[in-house]
C-alpha cells in the first residue's frame, strides 16, 4: 500500500493561516499566568480554560475546512519559519494541518478542555491552583507543537515539551518526596526513549539529509533496509519511554502521584499516545522495513499482556487505571504494528480510549476529592448510593473499556483483535490470542475496580463523608461518558476514519467490521468470563480491608511484576558502582596526579630558590658560566 | 710575531678580571678586578684597529676610557656612603634579598 | 721613546716589537694575578697601576701613541690615584680572610674562569687573521692624488675622526662626565647631624676641666741626647711624659728602648687628640 500520491503538499491559505494560533494560545496563557504570579491568582483559572477552549474552537473551524477540502489536498503546509536556515540542514517551524494531526488536536484540545474545566474544582483548595493551569496549559501547547510539526524536529520539540510539563506535574505537589522522586523516575526513564528518538532523527538526517515527512516519505524506498529497520527500531524505543511500553513502562505508575487531573490528561489520553501518533506518522517509514513493524506488534502484545496482569493485583484506583492505560496502549501499538491493516484501528482506538479514560480518571478523583483523597480501594464500598453521578459516568466508562457491544470499546478493541487474526501466520495467532486473553483480564479487573468501589458494603475509614462532586466537575464527567458511547459509532462505522485517514496512512485492504463473527463472539465470551470472574471473587463475599497475602503471582503483580526490582539490580546498582569506580579513579587519579604535580612543582621550586643566595659573588658567577655557555654555542654552530 | 698574541693577552687579562670579581670579598677590589676587565678590552679594541688598519678601535677604546672613569667616579663615591653606614666593605653584606 | 715607535711603525711585528711583547706581557699577567690575588689592598692598587703602564707600551707599539698617553695620564694616574684616595678612607690596613665563605664558589669560579679562557682561545686559533694592515696608513693618511703625504699624524686623524664622526657620543660622553662628577658630590655628601661647632664651643672644649689648654712641653735636650723620643725634665727631677708624643712612645716599645716612667709605674699616658 502506497501513498495516496505523495504530492506536495498545499501552502496554508484563509483560516490555515492562523494554525499557529493553536499552539500560541495556551503557550501565551501559561507565559501570562507563570509570569504574572501571585497576583493572578483570582482570575488565573479562568485564563488557563480559556486558552484551550478557544484552541478547541479553532481546531474545530479548521477541521471543518479541511473536510470542505478533497482528497490530497486535505494535507496543508503552514509555514511559520525558518527555525535553523543553515545550508544542508534545514530545520522549519512549519505546521502541517491533514486528517491525522486534526484528529489528535480536536482530541488534545477537547478532552484537555473538559479536564481544564474539571481541574477548576478539583484544585479549588489548591493554593497553587494558577500554577497548576500555567503547567496544564503548557503541556496542551507542546502536546499541540508535537502533532503538528510537519518535520521530525518540530514533533521533537513537542516531545521534549511535553516530557517536561509532565515532570512539573507529577512533581506538582513538591514537598511530598515521593512526587518528587516519580516526577524524577517518569523524566529519566523518559530520557531513554528520546535518547532513541534523536539517535532516529539523526540517522534520519544523515540518510536523506532533511527532516521533513515529506522528504523522508519520498526517500525511504530507496534507502538501505538495514537502515530503515535501525530509524524503525529506535523510533520504536522513543514511542515506549514516551507511551510507557515495555521495557520503559515503570514510571507510568508512579506517575499517579500527580493530581488526578494530570493523570487524565497526561498519561490517559494524550501524552502516551504520542508514541502511537510517531509511529502512525513515520508509517513510510515501517513500510520498508517489515522486521522493525513485527518488533512494534510484539512491544505492543507484551505490554497488554503485563499491563493487564498488573492491573488485576493493584489496591490504589489510580494504579490499577494507570494499568490499564498500559494495556490500552499496548493494543494500540499492536494494531499500529500490524501495517496498514491496523493503523485506522489503532487510531481509532486512541481517540475512544482518550475519551473513556478520561472520564474514568475524572470518576477516579471525583471520589477521591469526596473521600478526603482516599485512594485504596479496599477503604471505598458502597458508594453508588452517595455519588450517583459519578457512579454513572464511571459505569458507562467501565462498560466502554471493557467491550460492551454498542460502545466506544467494543467497536475499536475487537476491531484490533480481529486484525491481529487476520496477519494470519503464527505471529497472527499469538497476537491475536493474547489480545484476547488481554480483553478478559481487562473485563476482570475492571469489573473488580467497579465492585470494589461501587457496590459491597462501606469500608470507609472514620472521618468519611462521600459527596457528589460539585457541577463544575460532574459535566466533564457527563460529557466524556457521551463520548464513551457515541464514539465508536462516529469512527468506525462504516469505515469512515479509515476513510478519512487514508491520505495520511494507507488504507486497509477492506477489512470490514465483522461484529457478529466467530472472533467477536469469542471476544464477548471472554469477556463475559472475565466480569463473572470478577464478581465471584469481589462481589460474592465481603473485601477485606487489610490486602490477603495473594498467590506469588498477585504478589510479583502487585509489585509491577518486579519491574523495578529488575530495572535496579541490572541498571541501577551497576550505575552507582561505576559512578563511585569513575569517583575513586578520579579522586585517586586524577586528584592524585594534579596534586601530585603541583606538590612536584612546589618542591621543586622550593629546592630552586636556593640559589637566590643573596650574595652578589653567586649571581655573578651564574652570569659568568652564562658567558661560557654562550660562548661555547657560538662556537659550536659556527666554528 | 702577530697580532694575535696580543689578543690572547687581552683574553688572558680579561679572565683573570673576571676571577677576581667573582672571588674577592673588598669592594675595592672587585672594582679594581672590573678595571682591569676594561683595560684587556681596551687593549683587544687597539689590536683590532691595528689589524684592520683604520682608527675606529682606537676611538671606541678612547671612550671606553672616558666611560670607565665616570663610572669609576660614581662607584667610589657608593663604595664610601656604604662604608660610612655600615662600616663594613665587604660586598658579602649586601645578602638581603633572598630566599 | 718616538724613536723606537717609529722604528715598530715599520716593521710591522719586526724584532723591537716582539721584545717589548715578550718583556712585557708576562708582567703584567704577573701583575694582574697580583691585583686579584693580594691580601693587602694597597699592594693590590698598585700592581694594577703597573698593569696599565705596560698596557700603555702596548698602545704604544701598535701605533696608537695617543692612547698610549691618554693611558698614563688618565687612567694610571687620575684613575688609580683615586682608588688609592678611597682605599686610604677605607681601611687601609684591612686584611681580607682567606677562608671562602660561600660554598663552592672557588671551584665554580675556577672551573668556569678556565672554560672561558679555553673557550676564547679556541675562538682565536679559529680566527684567520692573515695580515694585519697596520696603521701607518691610516696614521698618515695619502692626498687627493695618491701620493705619500708626510701626514700630521695619528693625533691629527683621531681628531678628525672624533669631532666629524664620533661628535654626537663626545658630547653625550661630557655630558656623562658632567653627571658623573655631581653624582659623586650628592653620594658622598654628608649633613652634619649637630650643628657645626663655632668659635665659642671650641673654647669652651678647650678649657673644661680636666683638659690641657696649654701647649704640651717640647723633648728635653741633655747633653747626650736631644732626640724627639727624649722627656723633658720636671723641676723635681722627674721625667715628664707628657714631652713625648705618644706614637713616638709606641715606637720605643716596639724596638725596645730603655722603658720610659710610664712603664715604671707612673701614670699612664693619655692622647691629645681632640
Amino acid at each position: 500500500m502506497t501513498l495516496e500520491a505523495a504530492a506536495p503538499f498545499t501552502a496554508a491559505s484563509g483560516s490555515f493561516s492562523g494554525t499557529w494560533l493553536l499552539v500560541a494560545i495556551p503557550l501565551f496563557s501559561a507565559l501570562i499566568l507563570l509570569i504574572g504570579g501571585r497576583r493572578t491568582n483570582k482570575w488565573g483559572h479562568y485564563l488557563g480554560v480559556a486558552a484551550p477552549l478557544a484552541s478547541f474552537v479553532l481546531a474545530v473551524i479548521l477541521f471543518f475546512d479541511l473536510i470542505g477540502k478533497s482528497g490530497a489536498d486535505r494535507r496543508i503546509d503552514d509555514h511559520l519559519f525558518s527555525w535553523v536556515p543553515v545550508s544542508g540542514f534545514q530545520a522549519n517551524a512549519n505546521f502541517l494541518i491533514d486528517p491525522l494531526s486534526i484528529c489528535f488536536v480536536l482530541l488534545i484540545t477537547g478532552v484537555g478542555s473538559l479536564i481544564h474545566i474539571y481541574s477548576i474544582g478539583y484544585m479549588a483548595n489548591d493554593p497553587e491552583r494558577r500554577r497548576f493551569f500555567a503547567y496544564l496549559n503548557f503541556f496542551v501547547a507542546a502536546m499541540l507543537l508535537l502533532v503538528l510539526g510537519d518535520n521530525f524536529v518540530a514533533l521533537y520539540v513537542g516531545w521534549e515539551g511535553v516530557g517536561v510539563a509532565s515532570y512539573l506535574l507529577i512533581g506538582f505537589w513538591s514537598y511530598k518526596p515521593s512526587a518528587a522522586t516519580a516526577a524524577k523516575k517518569a523524566f529519566v526513564v523518559n530520557r531513554i526513549g528520546d535518547f532513541g528518538l534523536s539517535i532516529a532523527i539523526m540517522v534520519m538526517f544523515a540518510t536523506f539529509g532533511s527532516f521533513s515527512f515529506a522528504d523522508v516519505a519520498a526517500g525511504a524506498p530507496h534507502a538501505s533496509k538495514a537502515t530503515m529497520t535501525t530509524i524503525g527500531l529506535l523510533l520504536l524505543l522513543g514511542a515506549c519511554g514516551k507511551s510507557a511500553q515495555v521495557p520503559l513502562q515503570s514510571w507510568l505508575g508512579d506517575a499517579m502521584e500527580g493530581p488526578t487531573p494530570v493523570s487524565a490528561l497526561i498519561h490517559a489520553a494524550t501524552m502516551v499516545t504520542a508514541g502511537v501518533y510517531l509511529i502512525a506518522r513515520s508509517n513510510f517509514i515501517f513500510d520498508v522495513s517489515p522486521n522493525a513493524r513485527l518488533a512494534v506488534a510484539i512491544v505492543g502484545t507484551v505490554t497488554l499482556v503485563f499491563g493487564a496482569i498488573v492491573g488485576c493485583a493493584k489496591d490504589d484506583i489510580k494504579k490499577a487505571l494507570a494499568a490499564s492505560t498500559m494495556s490500552q496502549i499496548g493494543y494500540m501499538m499492536l494494531a499500529v504494528g500490524l501495517g496498514p491493516a491496523g493503523y485506522a484501528f489503532g487510531i481509532a482506538h486512541l481517540l475512544t480510549h482518550g475519551f473513556f479514560k478520561a472520564g474514568l480518571f475524572l470518576g477516579a478523583g471525583s471520589v477521591m476529592h469526596g473521600m478526603n483523597d482516599e485512594v485504596d480501594m479496599r477503604r471505598y464500598g458502597g458508594l453508588r448510593k452517595y455519588m450517583p453521578f459519578t457512579f454513572i459516568t464511571f459505569g458507562l466508562g467501565y462498560l466502554a473499556i471493557i467491550g460492551f457491544p454498542g460502545l466506544a470499546g467494543w467497536f475499536t478493541k475487537d476491531a484490533i483483535i480481529e486484525a491481529a487474526f487476520h496477519k494470519g501466520g503464527t505471529s497472527g495467532a499469538i497476537f491475536g490470542s493474547c489480545a484476547l486473553a488481554a480483553a478478559g483480564l481487562t473485563a476482570f479487573y475492571m469489573t473488580r475496580v467497579m465492585l470494589m468501589t461501587f457496590f459491597g458494603e462501606k469500608r470507609w475509614a472514620d472521618d468519611a463523608h462521600p459527596h457528589e462532586s460539585p457541577g463544575v466537575m460532574v459535566v466533564p464527567m457527563w460529557i466524556l461518558a457521551i463520548g464513551s458511547v457515541g464514539g465508536g459509532y462516529a469512527l468506525i462505522l462504516s469505515g469512515r476514519l479509515a476513510k478519512f485517514l487514508a491520505v495520511v496512512v494507507p488504507r486497509p485492504a477492506d477489512i470490514a467490521f465483522k461484529p457478529i463473527g466467530v472472533i467477536g463472539l469469542g471476544t464477548a465470551g471472554v469477556v463475559l468470563v472475565g466480569v463473572v470472574g470478577a464478581w465471584y471473587m469481589y462481589g460474592r463475599r465481603p473485601v477485606p480491608v487489610v490486602a490477603p497475602v495473594g498467590s506469588p503471582l498477585t504478589v510479583a503483580a502487585r509489585h509491577d511484576l518486579l519491574a523495578d526490582a529488575f530495572n535496579e539490580s541490572v541498571f541501577m546498582r551497576p550505575g552507582q558502582y561505576l559512578t563511585r569506580l569513575l569517583v575513586y579513579f578520579d579522586n585517586r587519579g586524577i586528584d592524585g596526579f594534579v596534586n601530585g604535580f603541583a606538590a612536584f612543582v612546589g618542591g621543586t621550586s622550593s629546592r630552586f630558590r636556593r640559589f637566590q643566595t643573596g650574595f652578589v659573588r653567586s649571581y655573578a658567577l651564574s652570569m659568568f658560566g652564562g658567558v661560557v655557555l654562550v660562548l661555547a654555542a657560538l662556537l659550536l654552530v659556527r666554528g | 710575531m702577530s697580532p694575535t698574541y696580543y689578543l690572547y693577552l687581552s683574553a688572558i687579562l680579561f679572565t683573570i678580571g673576571a676571577l677576581g670579581v667573582l672571588l674577592r670579598r673588598n669592594a675595592i677590589v672587585v672594582f679594581m678586578c672590573v678595571e682591569l676587565m676594561l683595560n684587556a678590552g681596551n687593549l683587544a679594541l687597539v689590536t683590532f684597529s691595528r689589524i684592520n688598519g683604520d682608527l675606529n678601535g682606537q676611538i671606541m677604546a678612547f671612550f671606553v676610557m672616558v666611560v670607565a672613569a665616570a663610572e669609576v667616579v660614581v662607584g667610589l663615591a657608593i663604595i664610601v656612603s656604604v662604608y660610612r653606614t655600615r662600616r663594613s666593605a665587604s660586598v658579602d653584606d649586601a645578602s638581603l634579598l633572598k630566599y | 721613546m718616538p724613536a723606537v715607535i717609529l722604528a715598530a711603525n715599520s716593521m710591522h711585528g719586526g724584532g723591537p716589537e716582539t721584545a717589548i711583547f715578550w718583556i712585557f706581557a708576562p708582567l703584567s699577567v704577573l701583575a694582574a694575578l697580583g691585583v686579584v690575588f693580594s691580601r693587602n689592598t694597597v699592594h693590590g692598587a698598585l700592581l694594577l697601576g703597573g698593569v696599565m703602564l705596560s698596557l700603555a707600551v702596548f698602545y704604544a707599539a701598535q701605533d696608537a701613541p695617543f692612547l698610549a698617553f691618554v693611558q698614563v695620564i688618565v687612567y694610571t694616574g687620575a684613575v688609580m690615584m683615586l682608588f688609592l684616595f678611597v682605599l686610604m678612607l677605607i681601611g687601609v690596613d684591612t686584611r681580607e680572610s682567606l677562608v671562602e665563605t660561600l660554598r663552592g664558589q672557588r671551584l665554580a669560579a675556577s672551573a668556569a674562569g678556565l672554560g672561558f679562557l679555553l673557550l676564547l682561545f679556541a675562538g682565536l686559533r679559529q680566527a684567520v687573521i692573515t695580515s694585519s694592515a697596520g696603521l701607518s696608513v691610516a696614521n698618515n693618511p695619502p692626498d687627493a692624488q695618491g701620493n705619500a703625504v708626510a701626514g700630521q699624524g695619528n693625533i691629527f686623524e683621531i681628531a678628525s675622526l672624533l669631532f666629524t664622526r664620533y661628535i654626537f657620543a663626545f658630547e653625550v660622553t661630557s655630558a656623562l662626565l658632567i653627571t658623573a662628577a655631581l653624582g659623586a658630590m650628592v653620594l658622598a655628601h654628608r649633613e652634619p647631624h649637630e650643628p657645626k661647632r663655632g668659635q665659642r664651643e671650641q673654647m669652651r672644649d678647650r678649657f673644661k676641666i680636666g683638659t690641657h689648654p696649654t701647649p704640651l712641653p717640647g723633648p728635653g735636650v741633655y747633653a747626650r741626647h736631644n732626640a724627639v723620643d727624649t722627656p723633658a725634665l720636671l723641676p723635681d727631677g722627674s721625667p715628664s711624659e707628657l714631652s713625648v708624643p705618644p706614637a713616638v712612645e709606641e715606637l720605643r716599645l716596639e724596638r725596645g728602648r730603655n722603658p720610659q716612667p710610664a712603664e715604671l709605674g707612673g701614670p699612664p699616658s693619655r692622647t691629645r687628640r681632640p
